[in-house]
């Protein structure tokens, strides 16, 4: 049986620094950060106050009133993304059978901050255990279960296939676009609108990385507190955003002469069974999922021109990836240019994996690797070439992109330039 | 004066923060051979300082390994505390 | 196609804690249904559920009960129960050979409020460490995962009520691609002041006050539905590697299908119909060959005429059983479809159609309702329906091992 190619064919991104697929790849490929202090709400009785936010109105982007009323920024954000990802495919939607489109969109935390607000009203401030019903809106539950989020982007587009929203922590950017793959690859789904979106930035949310301790402290200098890889690295900044992007068969695609951004050869995702939050040291996990995700292409490590890294920037997070590394691509490990663009955006939790997907997407239009920012004191016990401060135009024909989370799962993904996929 | 912290303080607070039984002699046991997690002691470092008044620095139990660790921190904290007033 | 069994089932549900407590009161027709007690119901529209008291500490280590929310407590036991059924220690088999898919709806929301109050009543330094987790929907993979020391292909779905048997099919898939055993299903609830409320605005929800009528699918008092907490977890494999190692196979997961609904105020055809043909075409079963129909049963006049008009279009008016037993359980969020899939094994294996209780067909309906007892029939093969909030629709059709 000939297995069914899956390529990216429309890309919209909104990432902290800019909204828009362009504005990302300028920040990206300027090395510049996105990080700063938190302004979503005073965070002055918070440990970790610096977060990477997006300035995002939802009018300019075409929402209507009731639409912004109605969903959680993050929903808002998946929509955008999911339009722009849509218009950037150039596909004509008014000839697809809205029967073969389906929606697949990664959260890790739904709607946490619509939640958190109506709670504070339901509750009065968390006075009252029993909550007052009669100040709920109406919209609560499209808040309380996340699968809105896909409703909210299978309406806004028009698809009637199969639709889901996966929430798989921090690798739920990965997921649902792998998830995506699966169903284009099985036939129930012609096209698929994918991605991921999370808007986390919310008092409840920073209380619990604060309680963790997961977040970084580098308060007096939130611009340059996300260091993956540096020894001054002490935690991952929380970010928000999303990514939207549209699947389609190859075949298809290609016939309906389509930019192609890069065909998902390969994808895979293990758990470490260990800890809900901690990590094995060896990566084991991660390292399988790794190399799984190869095999599924047909590639060898050494056929990979760029590691497009979790590199939250938690001392335990940037040991474990570079472990994982070395033990799924041997000597190629220490050749391959490898870098977070979470120095630059942050740690969007569910967002971020399909926001590093765009990014290695990107990566293999423009032949360049953007760069790991904030990188000047190289930690002595990671010894590879992490790309510091600057991007490098690098020759890149694939990219391995990987994601590690709270509750263990592991997750790695490798895409690329369509005419240099192993057919 | 100060408040002292003892292990039957701690036997009480990892009760209720992070479960387990904690029978018989386990003060200089690990706190991993104990089955508590890196998260056990950060929620129950959380539990100290909110009952104490404390303010624990993000390195401060670091080298923390057995209840009788903690228990040494956590008084070493109470003493600087009480001597800044 | 590699075809794909269920080996194993561990179900926690309001009218019975283990699948055969469960499958005991579902056969015989006694629901769960009653006063909410977890908490002070009194002031609120809705009054009843299908509550699941569990003593943790009997069945869970005391460490993980501080870590954990009701519903998570509720799936590792039901995690363990579907193993033990299914006679399998994963730890025996080969490294990143099992995987845990689940579906979530809400999360640990008990947990979450607590949090939250914890948060805006006293301050972010009494927010617990495990509300980083705890509250989260992919909690119950990750917990189920790290207990059994399961480091395969794992999952989260969610898409409210039809998450159910999205993990099903995610699972098959899997299994398909290589893994070999995986704990699949949800077990869920969010039985709290701050889930209830929340619920409630979901405006489906039956504010009767008596256990015997608040729940009636298809019936002419049809008037919203009861939410219950529990569902069930189904361990599986491929068809005949369980085979080779001896397993008793409760069925096979041979069909799938799923759609969105088209946005509200189309004219266009909702999307339950094709969802079940789908799932028929792709288990290559003709309409005649089903044996019963398990409801979603939304108990809303307008969604369960959709839901029979679908029937009545795929199999003919009357030509096959359909039944209800969540009007036992109440609608387990993303626990309900797994539970159905469980009953409709059982189903198989008994040679029986549990039925839906309390209710009387309205006349409108030309669906043939397993009303009163249960109904002695041979079942070979069933279909499982399941509906989420905001359009999803799918459908599973199981059927016994050839």
């Amino acid at each position: 049986m000939i297995r069914r190619r899956v390529v990216i064919t429309g890309i919209g991104v909104l990432a902290p620094g800019g909204v828009g697929t362009k504005n990302f790849w300028s920040l990206l490929s300027e090395g510049r950060t996105a990080t700063r202090t938190l302004t979503h709400f005073d965070p002055t009785p918070y440990r970790s106050r610096i977060a990477a936010e997006v300035d995002f109105d939802p009018q300019e982007h075409g929402l209507r009133a009731q639409e912004i009323r109605r969903m959680d920024r993050a929903a808002q954000f998946a929509v955008v993304a999911g339009r722009e990802a849509a218009a950037d495919s150039g596909l004509e939607w008014s000839g697809v059978d809205p029967h073969r489109i389906g929606v697949t969109i990664g959260s890790a935390v739904g709607a946490t901050t619509s939640l958190e607000d109506e709670y504070r009203v339901v509750s009065d401030d968390g006075s009252a255990h029993l909550v007052d019903h009669t100040y709920a809106t109406p919209h609560l539950y499209d808040y309380l279960v996340p699968s809105s989020f896909a409703t909210e982007v299978a309406w806004a587009i028009g698809a009637e296939g199969p639709s889901t929203v996966v929430s798989t922590g921090c690798t739920s950017g990965i997921d649902a676009v792998g998830h995506a793959v699966e169903l284009i690859r099985e036939g129930a789904a012609d096209v698929m609108i994918t991605g991921a979106t999370e808007a986390p930035i919310s008092p409840i949310t920073v209380a619990c990385f604060d309680a963790i301790k997961a977040t970084s402290v580098h308060n007096d200098d939130p611009e340059h507190a996300s260091r993956p890889y540096d020894s001054t690295r002490n935690g991952f900044v929380l970010g928000e955003g999303a990514a939207g992007f549209v699947l389609e068969e190859y075949e298809s695609a290609k016939r309906r002469g389509a930019t192609i951004y890069a065909e998902i050869v390969g994808y895979a995702t293990r758990s470490n069974a260990y800890h809900m939050t901690g990590l094995r040291a060896d990566g084991a996990e991660m390292a399988e999922a790794i190399t799984a995700a190869l095999d599924e292409g047909r590639l060898n490590p050494a056929d990979l021109d760029y590691v497009n890294a979790h590199g939250s920037g938690t001392k335990q997070n940037d040991r474990h990836e570079t472990a994982a590394f070395k033990r799924s691509l041997g000597d190629h490990a220490y050749a391959v240019p490898v870098s977070s663009i979470k120095s630059m955006v942050g740690h969007s939790l569910g967002a971020i994996g399909s926001i590093e997907i765009a990014a290695s997407a990107l990566a293999i239009k423009n032949n360049v690797v953007p760069p790991t920012a904030n990188l000047h004191h190289q930690d002595p016990e990671l010894d590879l070439d992490y790309v510091p401060l600057t991007a490098r135009d690098w020759r890149t024909d694939r990219v391995l992109t990987v994601g590690s989370g709270f509750g263990g799962f592991q997750s790695a993904m490798v895409l690329s330039r369509p005419e240099r996929s192993a057919a | 004066m100060t408040k002292k912290f003892g292990i039957e303080d701690l036997t009480r607070i990892l009760r209720e923060g992070a479960g387990g039984e904690l029978e018989g002699d386990f003060q200089d046991a690990s706190f991993e051979d104990l089955g508590y997690d890196s998260l056990a002691l950060l929620e129950t470092g959380s539990r100290i300082g909110r009952e104490y008044g404390l303010e624990f620095e993000d390195t401060a139990f670091v080298d923390v390994e057995t209840p009788r660790d903690l228990v040494e921190v956590v008084n070493a904290h109470l003493l600087s505390h009480a001597a800044r007033g | 196609m590699t075809a794909v069994a269920v080996t194993g089932i561990g179900a926690i549900a309001p009218n019975g804690k283990g699948t055969d407590a469960y499958w005991k009161s579902t056969v015989e027709g006694l629901s769960g249904i009653v006063p909410v007690s977890r908490f002070d119901a009194s002031g609120y529209p809705a009054k009843l559920a299908g509550e699941v008291p569990f003593d943790a500490a009997a069945h869970l280590p005391s460490r993980l009960i501080p870590a954990t929310d009701h519903m998570t407590r509720l799936s590792l036991a039901a995690a363990e129960w579907a193993l033990q059924d299914a006679g399998v220690d994963p730890a025996e088999l080969p490294d990143f050979g099992a995987g845990v898919i689940t579906a979530s709806s809400a999360g640990g929301f008990e947990f979450g409020q607590r949090e939250l109050e914890n948060l805006w009543n006293k301050g972010p330094k009494y927010v617990s460490a495990y509300q980083s987790y705890a509250w989260f929907y992919a909690v119950n993979s990750g917990q189920i995962s790290i207990r059994h020391g399961m480091r395969g292909p794992s999952g989260v779905v969610v898409s409210d009520q039809a998450g159910g048997l999205d993990a099903i099919a995610q699972t098959r898939r899997q299994i398909r691609k290589g893994t070999q055993l995986i704990i699949s299903g949800g077990v869920d609830g969010s039985l709290c002041p701050w889930g209830w409320v929340a619920q409630m605005t979901d405006t489906r929800m039956s504010t009767s006050d008596d256990p015997e009528r608040a729940y009636l699918p298809f019936d002419p008092a049809a008037g919203g539905h009861v939410a219950g907490e529990g569902g069930a977890l189904l361990v599986m494999e491929e068809l005949e590697a369980a085979r080779r190692r001896g397993a008793r196979i409760y069925g096979e997961v041979a069909g799938y299908g799923a759609t969105m609904d088209p946005r509200p105020g189309s004219s266009r055809e909702p999307g339950l119909r094709r969802a079940i043909v789908t799932a028929l075409d792709d288990a290559g079963v003709n309409p005649d060959e089903v044996d019963v129909v398990f409801a979603d049963a939304a108990a809303v006049p307008e969604l369960d005429r959709i839901e029979a008009d679908a029937i009545d279009a795929v199999f003919g008016p009357g030509k096959v059983a359909v039944t209800a037993p969540k009007t036992m359980t109440g609608r387990l969020a993303a626990g309900a479809a797994s539970l159905d899939v469980a009953a409709a094994l059982l189903a198989i294996r008994d040679g029986v159609i549990p039925p839906t209780v309390h209710v009387s067909r309205a006349p409108e309906y030309s669906i043939d309702l397993v009303t009163g007892a249960a109904r002695e029939a041979q079942v070979r093969t069933a279909l499982v329906l399941a509906r989420g909030h905001g359009g999803f629709n799918s459908a599973v059709v199981v059927r016994a091992a050839r």
